[in-house]
């Protein structure tokens, strides 16, 4: 087995944390990402930043990839490279669901639907590509929420305001929300975007177990629950397609 | 992509319908279930030989032992016995050429593909003083090397002894369709000898009108009729499978490629058209039961035949170069890292800039069979950047589509409603929001994207009584996505002129050879 180089491997992982979109983060929410101490953490970003790699923004103090880096390439995963790979599963789940399908990324302190699918029932329905949903009360937005530190980042920066009335509007519990989010491994939005209309979603992840995105269904909440819980079939369907994107990304490229 | 979702109420076991896709790369089959949904799918790609430039070969023992792995290995990854299926169809690269010693079953040379070069200088000396439409009224078609008829000839005239022993009865001809049926059927014991009416279209020996060998053509091409298969309907039982991990199972249906997915999309009214964007596109649009002859650079067709009814005709248009464009800004101009990035740099502009792009690489296909043609990029200020040119790339794929479609609206008089689309392209959004706008008419894409193997497998299902009709499969039909036209009239006609204009350009680059 070869060796290899610990701070490396750190600094690898600070670059990562930082591709992507418009993505600046502080130093203690670098830190706490990727689990090492605020010095260490630290000294990595100096390092990073003499290299060209990294860049200190002047105003917030907060860190973004450096030009040098992508010079070297953009090396961050293309939304429509996205939709390309998700395109077979997406369609096999708002079949198999019976509901439309939607896959969101992270985008200007919201979620952009990159792909949607329609519900299979031949009803007149209007292709939503390039709409925008907010974070916090979506089921794509809460699973970015939970996944990805950026996302984190932005939807406790942001207020939260009441879309419905079942919209959570307490940051504190919003926060809870997304700790069973992780545990469970997918997210749920019963009303709390648009009334009557729940959905469910979960996350895409690329090879390095990074969140690029969010795929989900939606529909009626009367199809979608059962005796006030969502249909387990309907969860393991949104997972499933979930997983196949991802194991579809990780024999990529990138 | 074996699902399970769906809770199997009955106690008897389902049942299920499969399909042979016998392409150009590779083989496949694929399990449907009485929806037209995927339970299992398995492919192995095969090789191609390049034996000089401008030729391609396959060797056809090794597709049929790839073809009957793909259904071993379709039917154990689906967990269904072959006792659940309930026919077999099969779909085929049209137009590539084999024959076969009907004794011993072996390929007396390797297959000629459809994108074989060889006959060029044959097919000019076929077409004598009239030109490459001498057979166009009988055939539909224009003499041209990607048919099978001159491939046949050429086999004949260069495998020694071969014309002598076609003569006497001993050597078989057929299309990919007719050599995985014969094999399947039983091969030299029994097998039966037999094409379907998409794929007879296609040889240049096939009378579109009577849908039989016209023997005045097969003698002026030089290729004996005793070689030829029977040719029959594309949805009919030909035989069982005998042997093999199909053994005992109808072998029910048989369609070029192109037909296949015109099935497979349901465009069973006239008007109706799909278009297939890969790396080249092709547009067929049904047109009914009448084979409409083409002034406006077409090819008349057959789109398919269930049963006894009458044949259902098309017309077809072809671009040679669509995704193959996106792949050339990848790979010669190294603008974009992956095809998909196209899009991402296209959107990074509100518009072309004024640059048109007419990707003529080997000439111009349809309407205008230009091949003194080469490509051009048009309009070029200082203010275009390379975003302009990705849009102007996407364009020309959606400009291309409205020319053929325009020119089926020539020659058959029929206003296109909607354009069914499949293939890889259709990932791409922007390209089928220009499509929609460019055609102004509104552009559907299908859930089921196998829409080939669809059209193989309904055709199939149909023969056996496994779908009532062609009502039953129109309402499995699902819309997964549709772009609406949102252009300024006014401005989708200027930018067309400037479209047509950069199209002159490309003319007669190349001085006159032949």
């Amino acid at each position: 087995m070869a060796r290899t180089i610990q701070s490396l491997e750190r600094a690898a992982a600070v670059l990562r944390l930082l591709a992507g979109g418009e993505r600046r983060l502080g130093l203690s929410d670098i830190a706490s990402a990727i689990g090492l101490a605020k010095a260490t953490t630290h000294g990595l970003l100096r390092t990073l930043q003499q290299e060209g790699f990294v860049e200190q923004d002047v105003h917030s103090g907060k860190y973004q990839l450096g030009a040098e880096l992508l010079r070297l390439g953009n090396s961050y995963l293309d939304v429509h490279e996205l939709r390309a790979r998700a395109l077979v599963w997406t369609d096999d789940l708002a079949r198999s669901s019976g509901e439309s399908a939607y896959l969101g990324v992270l985008h200007q302190r919201g979620v952009l639907i990159v792909h949607h699918v329609f519900r299979p029932d031949d009803s007149r329905q209007v292709l939503e590509v390039g709409a925008m949903q907010p974070l916090h009360s979506t089921a794509l937005g809460k699973v970015l929420a939970a996944y990805d530190p950026v996302a984190h980042n932005e939807v406790m920066e942001d207020a939260f305001p009441a879309i419905t009335e079942r919209t959570v509007t307490d940051p504190a519990e919003f926060e809870k929300g997304l700790e069973e989010v992780r545990s469970r491994g997918w997210a749920s939005d019963l009303g709390e975007t648009w009334d009557g209309v729940a959905s469910i979603a979960a996350p895409i992840l690329d090879r390095r177990k990074m969140p690029v995105g969010a795929v989900g269904i939606t529909g009626a909440v009367e199809r979608m629950q059962q005796g006030g819980t969502l249909h387990a079939r309907l969860v393991a369907a949104v997972r499933d397609c979930a997983r196949s994107v991802s194991r579809d990304l990780g024999a990529g490229r990138f | 992509m074996t699902d399970r979702h769906d809770a199997d109420l009955s106690s008897a076991p389902r049942q299920y319908v499969a399909a042979i896709d016998q392409g150009t790369t590779s083989s496949r089959c694929i399990v449907f279930d009485h929806d037209g949904r995927i339970v299992s799918v398995d492919q192995k790609e095969h090789e191609q030989i390049f034996p000089k430039p401008g030729w391609v070969e396959h060797n056809a023992a090794e597709i049929w032992t790839n073809v009957q792995e793909v259904v071993a290995g379709a039917l154990e990854k689906a967990q269904i016995t072959k006792e659940q299926v309930q026919a077999i169809g099969i779909t085929n690269q049209r137009e590539t050429t084999l024959l076969w010693d009907r004794t011993t079953g072996e390929p007396v040379h390797n297959a000629i593909v459809w994108q074989d070069t060889r006959t060029d200088a044959l097919c000019r000396e076929l077409g004598r003083n009239v030109g490459q439409d001498r057979f166009r009224r009988e055939t539909g078609l224009p003499l041209s090397s990607y048919f099978a008829g001159p491939k046949i000839r050429w086999l004949l005239d260069n495998v020694e002894g071969l014309r002598e022993r076609a003569e006497r009865g001993d050597i078989l001809f057929g299309t990919m369709d007719s050599w995985v049926i014969w094999n399947l059927t039983g091969g030299p014991d029994g097998g039966v000898h037999v094409t379907d009416v998409t794929n007879a279209s296609r040889t240049l020996l096939m009378s579109l009108r009577s849908m039989e060998w016209d023997e005045r053509i097969c003698a002026s091409i030089g290729v004996p009729t005793a070689v030829l298969p029977e040719i029959r309907s594309s949805a009919e039982v030909y035989g069982t499978a005998k042997g093999g991990a199909l053994d005992g199972v109808p072998v029910a249906s048989a369609l070029g490629d192109q037909q296949a997915a015109l099935f497979g999309q349901t465009c069973f009214e006239v008007g109706e058209a799909k278009s297939t964007y890969g790396t080249g596109t092709f547009l067929l649009m049904n047109t009914g039961n009448e084979a409409i002859n083409s002034y406006a650079g077409l090819i008349t067709t057959v789109g398919y035949r269930i049963g006894d009814q009458a044949p259902v005709y098309a017309l077809e248009g072809s671009i040679a170069v669509t995704g193959a464009l996106v792949q050339w800004m990848r790979d010669q101009m190294g603008l974009i890292n992956s095809a998909a990035e196209i899009e991402t740099l296209a959107l990074t502009v509100e518009d072309n800039g004024g640059a048109y792009f007419v990707p003529a690489f080997s000439g111009l296909f349809a309407p205008y069979w230009r091949s003194d043609a080469r490509g051009v990029i048009a309009g070029l200020t200082r203010y275009v950047t390379k975003a302009h040119i990705a849009r102007a790339v996407l364009e020309a794929t959606a400009w291309q589509t409205r020319e053929i479609v325009d020119a089926m609206k020539k020659d058959s008089g029929v206003e296109l409603t909607a354009l069914k689309v499949d293939g890889g392209m259709t990932s791409n959004n922007l390209l089928m929001q220009n499509i929609s706008d460019f055609l102004d008419a509104p552009v559907v894409r299908p859930m089921v994207s196998e829409t080939t193997c669809l059209g193989a497998a309904y055709a199939a299902g149909l023969a056996v009584g496994f779908w009532s009709g062609t009502d039953e499969l129109r309402a499995n039909w699902r819309r997964a996505a549709e772009w609406n036209p949102q252009m300024d009239p006014a401005a989708r006609d200027r930018e067309y002129q400037f479209w047509l204009k950069a199209v002159q350009r490309t003319m007669g680059w190349l001085d006159e050879t032949d």
